[in-house]
C-alpha cells in the first residue's frame, strides 16, 4: 500500500448473522481522489461506508484514515471526516440554518468562519433562499445538498457519502457534483457509493462491488479497457425479442437490455455484426440499427462482475 | 467535555420540544391535568357514605348511637330496615355500601357489663372505600362509647374495662383536619414529576434512532457525556418549572400547609428530577423507538410509584416483602421528603436518610446513563 494513501482498508469483513455483508476486502484511497463504490442493492456499500465512518465495527481487518486506526480509535478519526448516511440524517423539524449551526457547533467551527463558510456552501448548493425553511419541507435534492453543506461546514479532510444522489433530480445532481469537483481541487478525499452507473463514471477510481466483495478496482477508463470483447448496440421496437434471438448466437459473450436497445457483447465486432444482422432478418425481427459503441460502466460491470446490473 | 457541543445539543433539543406537540403537551399540559385529576379525583376523604340502619332494639340508647352516626357527616342514612334479609337486599342492589345492625339486647348488655357490640357490615368490593368507612365507623363508635362511658362512670363511680380505649389520635397527627388531601397532594406532585420527567426524556434518544438522525450524530466527535448533559438539561429545566407549578398549586390552591424550608424543597426536587430524567434517558438509550420507550417509562414509573411510593397506600401497612421492594422505588424518598417538608417541617437531620437515598440514586443513574450510550450502530 502506498504511504500517501489517506484511507487504507485491509481484509475488512463484516457479517450480520448468516449474511456476510462485506468479505475480506482491501482498498486504498489517495488524497484528493473521488473514489466510488458501485454495486447493486445489497452489495455491501453501506456496510463499508459505516465501517469507514467509525459507526460500525468490522468483524475483522483494519482501517486507517489519515493515519488513525479507526477501529482502535474511532473518535479521533471522526474529527477528520464527515459522513452522510444513505438515509437523510438531519433534523426535519429544524430549519436549514439551524441544522447547519448545529453541525458547525458539534465540530467546533470557529464562529467567525462559520458565517462565511455557511454562506459560500449555501450559495453553491442553491439553498441561500431556503435558510428559514424546515429541512423536512425541502425536496429530495435539496435535502441531499443540505446534507452536503452540513457535512462540509467543518472542512473535513475525508468526505464519506453513501448514495448521495439517489432520488435527486438532474439539476441538483449537477450542483452536487460541481461542489464535489471543487472540493477535490482543495485536496479533500471523497469516498462515495452509488448504484447509478452513469454517476460512477465521474469518479476518479471505482470499486465494483457485488455480494460483499470488490471484484475490480480501477479508473473508469481502465475498467472499460479490461472488459473482454466489444459492444454492438441494436436498437429495436421489441428489444426483448432481439435478446432472445441472439442469446446463443456464436461469438456473443453477453447481452444487456437498455431501454429500447440491446447491448450485445461480442468477441469481434467487425465479424459478428453482419452475422447478427442476418440472423435477425432470418427471424423477421425488426431493428433500426446495429452500431459499434464504446462500453459504459454498466456494460463493464455486467461483463466483469456478472449477475444483475445495478440500476 | 466541550461546552459548545453541550449547548448546541441543548439548544437543538429545546427547538425540537418546542416544535413537537406531543412533547409540549407532556411538558405543559400533563402537570396541569394530573394536578386537577389526582388532586381532586383521588381524595381519600369519603363523605356521606350511604348506610342502612337496622335497629333490632329500638331503645333510647340505640337511637342515640344511630344519631351519632348520622350527625358525624361521614355517613348518611340510606334506608331504615327491619330484617337481616332486607339488609342483604339493600347491599346487593347497592342502596348502601354499609349497614349498621344494633342487636336486640344492646342497651341491656351495655348497662350490665359496660360493654356492648354493634355489627357493621360493609361491601368489600371497593376495598379502599370500605377501609376508610370502617375507620370512620370505629371513630364514631369510639366517640359514642366515650359518651356512654362517662355516663357509666357517673353512675357506677368506676371506669368500665374497655370503653373509650380506642385511640384515634395517631391517625390525625400532622393532618389535624383529618383532610387526606394534605397527605395525598405531596404524593401527587411526586408522581407528576416522575411521569412527566420520564416521559419526556424517554423520547429523546429513541427519537434520533427512529428518525434516522442518530447515524449522522454518532459520526461526529460528540461524546456520550456531552450528549447526556446536552439532552437532559432542557428537560431538567422544564421539569423544574413543572415542579414549581405543582408545588405552588399544592401550597396555594390546595392549601397544603408548608412548614419546611424552600431551599431544601428546591434542592430535593432537583435531585428527584435528576433521578427521574436519568431513568427516562436510560430507557431511551436502550429502546430504539419512541413509543416503546415511553410505554415502558410509563409502566416503570406509574405502577410502582402509585403502589409503592406510599403516596396513597401507607407503606407501613404492607407486608414486609412488599415493603422491602418499596425501598427500591425512588419516588418513595421524595414523597417522604415532601411530606416532611410540607406537613412536618422536619429538620435536615431528620430528612438526611431520604436525601442520601435520592442522592445515591441520582449518582448511580447518571453514571449508568453516561455509560449506556454507545456511539455505534451495533
Ligand atoms: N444492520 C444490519 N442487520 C442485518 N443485515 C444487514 C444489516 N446491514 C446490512 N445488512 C445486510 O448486509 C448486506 C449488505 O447490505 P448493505 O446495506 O451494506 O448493502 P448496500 O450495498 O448498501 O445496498 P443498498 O443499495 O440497498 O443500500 C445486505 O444483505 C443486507 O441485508
Ligand atoms: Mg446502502
Amino acid at each position: 500500500m502506498s504511504s500517501a494513501a489517506t484511507i487504507t482498508a485491509q481484509k475488512l469483513g463484516r457479517s450480520f448473522g448468516a449474511t456476510a455483508a462485506v468479505r475480506d476486502i482491501n482498498f486504498s484511497i489517495q488524497r484528493g481522489e473521488i473514489f466510488g463504490f458501485a454495486g447493486p442493492d445489497g452489495a455491501g456499500k453501506t456496510t463499508v461506508m459505516r465501517m469507514l465512518a467509525g459507526v460500525l465495527r468490522p468483524d475483522s481487518g483494519s482501517i486507517a484514515v489519515e493515519g488513525i486506526d479507526v477501529i482502535a480509535n474511532p473518535e479521533a478519526a471522526k474529527s477528520k471526516l464527515s459522513y452522510m448516511p444513505q438515509r437523510f440524517g438531519l433534523y426535519e423539524d429544524l430549519t436549514v440554518a439551524e441544522n447547519i449551526f448545529f453541525y458547525a457547533e458539534l465540530f467546533s467551527v470557529p464562529r467567525k468562519l462559520r458565517r462565511a463558510r455557511a454562506g459560500e456552501l449555501l450559495e453553491a448548493a442553491g439553498l441561500t433562499a431556503f435558510q428559514q425553511r424546515l429541512a423536512g419541507q425541502l425536496s429530495g435534492g435539496m435535502k441531499q445538498k443540505l446534507g452536503l453543506v452540513c457535512a462540509l461546514i467543518h472542512t473535513p479532510s475525508v468526505l464519506l457519502l453513501d448514495e448521495p444522489t439517489t432520488g435527486v433530480d438532474p439539476v441538483s445532481r449537477r450542483d452536487f457534483w460541481a461542489i464535489l469537483y471543487n472540493l477535490r481541487e482543495s485536496g479533500v478525499t471523497i469516498v462515495l457509493s452509488t448504484a447509478y452507473m452513469d454517476e460512477a463514471e465521474r469518479c476518479s477510481r471505482l470499486a465494483l462491488m457485488h455480494a460483499g466483495k470488490i471484484h475490480y478496482c480501477d479508473t473508469p477508463a481502465r475498467l472499460k479497457q479490461a472488459m473482454p470483447g466489444m459492444l454492438l448496440a441494436i436498437t429495436a421496437a421489441d428489444p426483448r425479442a432481439v435478446r432472445a434471438a441472439l442469446a446463443d448466437a456464436p461469438g456473443v459473450l453477453g447481452l444487456l437490455l437498455m431501454g429500447d436497445r440491446v447491448n450485445v457483447r461480442v468477441d469481434d465486432a467487425a465479424r459478428r455484426a453482419p452475422e447478427l444482422r442476418a440472423k435477425l432478418d432470418a427471424r423477421n425481427i425488426a431493428f433500426t440499427g446495429i452500431n459499434r459503441i464504446e462500453p459504459a460502466i454498466e456494460d463493464v460491470f455486467v461483463a466483469l462482475v456478472g449477475g444483475g446490473a445495478p440500476a | 467535555m466541550n461546552p459548545r457541543r453541550i449547548l448546541a445539543i441543548a439548544y437543538k433539543e429545546t427547538l425540537q420540544v418546542w416544535r413537537d406537540p406531543r412533547s409540549l403537551a407532556i411538558a405543559l399540559l400533563m402537570p396541569l391535568m394530573q394536578m386537577v385529576l389526582l388532586g381532586y379525583g383521588i381524595s381519600l376523604d369519603i363523605k356521606h357514605v350511604p348506610l342502612c340502619l337496622y335497629d333490632q332494639e329500638n331503645s333510647q340508647t340505640s337511637r342515640e348511637m344511630l344519631q351519632d352516626f348520622t350527625a358525624s357527616g361521614w355517613f348518611k342514612t340510606a334506608a331504615i330496615l327491619g330484617s337481616n334479609r332486607a339488609v342483604r337486599a339493600a347491599m346487593d342492589n347497592a342502596t348502601c355500601i354499609g349497614a349498621l345492625v344494633i342487636p336486640v339486647n344492646f342497651s341491656r348488655v351495655l348497662a350490665q357489663t359496660g360493654q356492648a357490640q354493634v355489627q357493621a357490615v360493609f361491601d368489600g368490593t371497593d376495598a379502599n372505600t370500605t377501609n376508610i368507612a370502617t375507620g370512620y365507623a370505629q371513630g364514631v363508635i369510639a366517640q359514642t362509647a366515650a359518651t356512654f362511658a362517662r355516663r357509666w362512670d357517673a353512675q357506677h363511680g368506676v371506669r368500665p374495662p374497655t370503653a373509650g380505649s380506642i385511640n384515634l389520635q395517631s391517625r390525625v397527627w400532622y393532618n389535624e383536619t383529618l383532610d387526606s388531601r394534605n397527605f395525598i397532594i405531596p404524593g401527587v406532585v411526586a408522581i407528576i414529576l416522575a411521569l412527566v420527567g420520564a416521559q419526556l426524556t424517554s423520547l429523546t434518544v429513541a427519537r434520533e434512532w427512529e428518525r434516522g438522525t442518530m447515524e449522522q450524530l454518532i459520526s461526529t466527535p460528540v461524546t456520550s457525556t456531552e450528549l447526556l448533559i446536552g439532552k437532559l438539561s432542557p428537560y431538567f429545566l422544564i421539569g423544574l418549572l413543572d415542579a414549581a407549578f405543582c408545588l405552588l398549586t399544592a401550597a396555594f390552591w390546595f392549601q397544603v400547609p408548608f412548614r419546611g424550608s424552600v431551599l431544601t424543597l428546591i434542592l430535593t426536587t432537583a435531585l428527584f428530577g435528576i433521578v427521574v430524567m436519568g431513568i427516562g434517558y436510560l430507557l431511551s438509550v436502550r429502546i430504539h423507538n419512541q413509543l416503546g420507550a415511553s410505554q415502558i417509562a410509563l409502566m416503570l414509573t406509574m405502577l410502582p410509584i402509585a403502589m409503592l411510593s406510599g403516596y396513597t397506600f401507607p407503606l407501613d401497612q404492607m407486608p414486609a416483602a412488599i415493603r422491602a421492594i418499596s425501598f427500591l422505588v425512588y419516588a418513595r424518598y421524595y414523597v417522604t421528603l415532601l411530606r416532611d417538608e410540607f406537613l412536618k417541617g422536619s429538620s435536615l437531620a431528620e430528612m438526611a436518610s431520604s436525601i442520601a437515598a435520592l442522592l445515591a440514586y441520582a449518582v448511580a443513574v447518571l453514571w449508568l446513563a453516561a455509560r449506556a450510550f454507545r456511539k455505534r450502530l451495533d
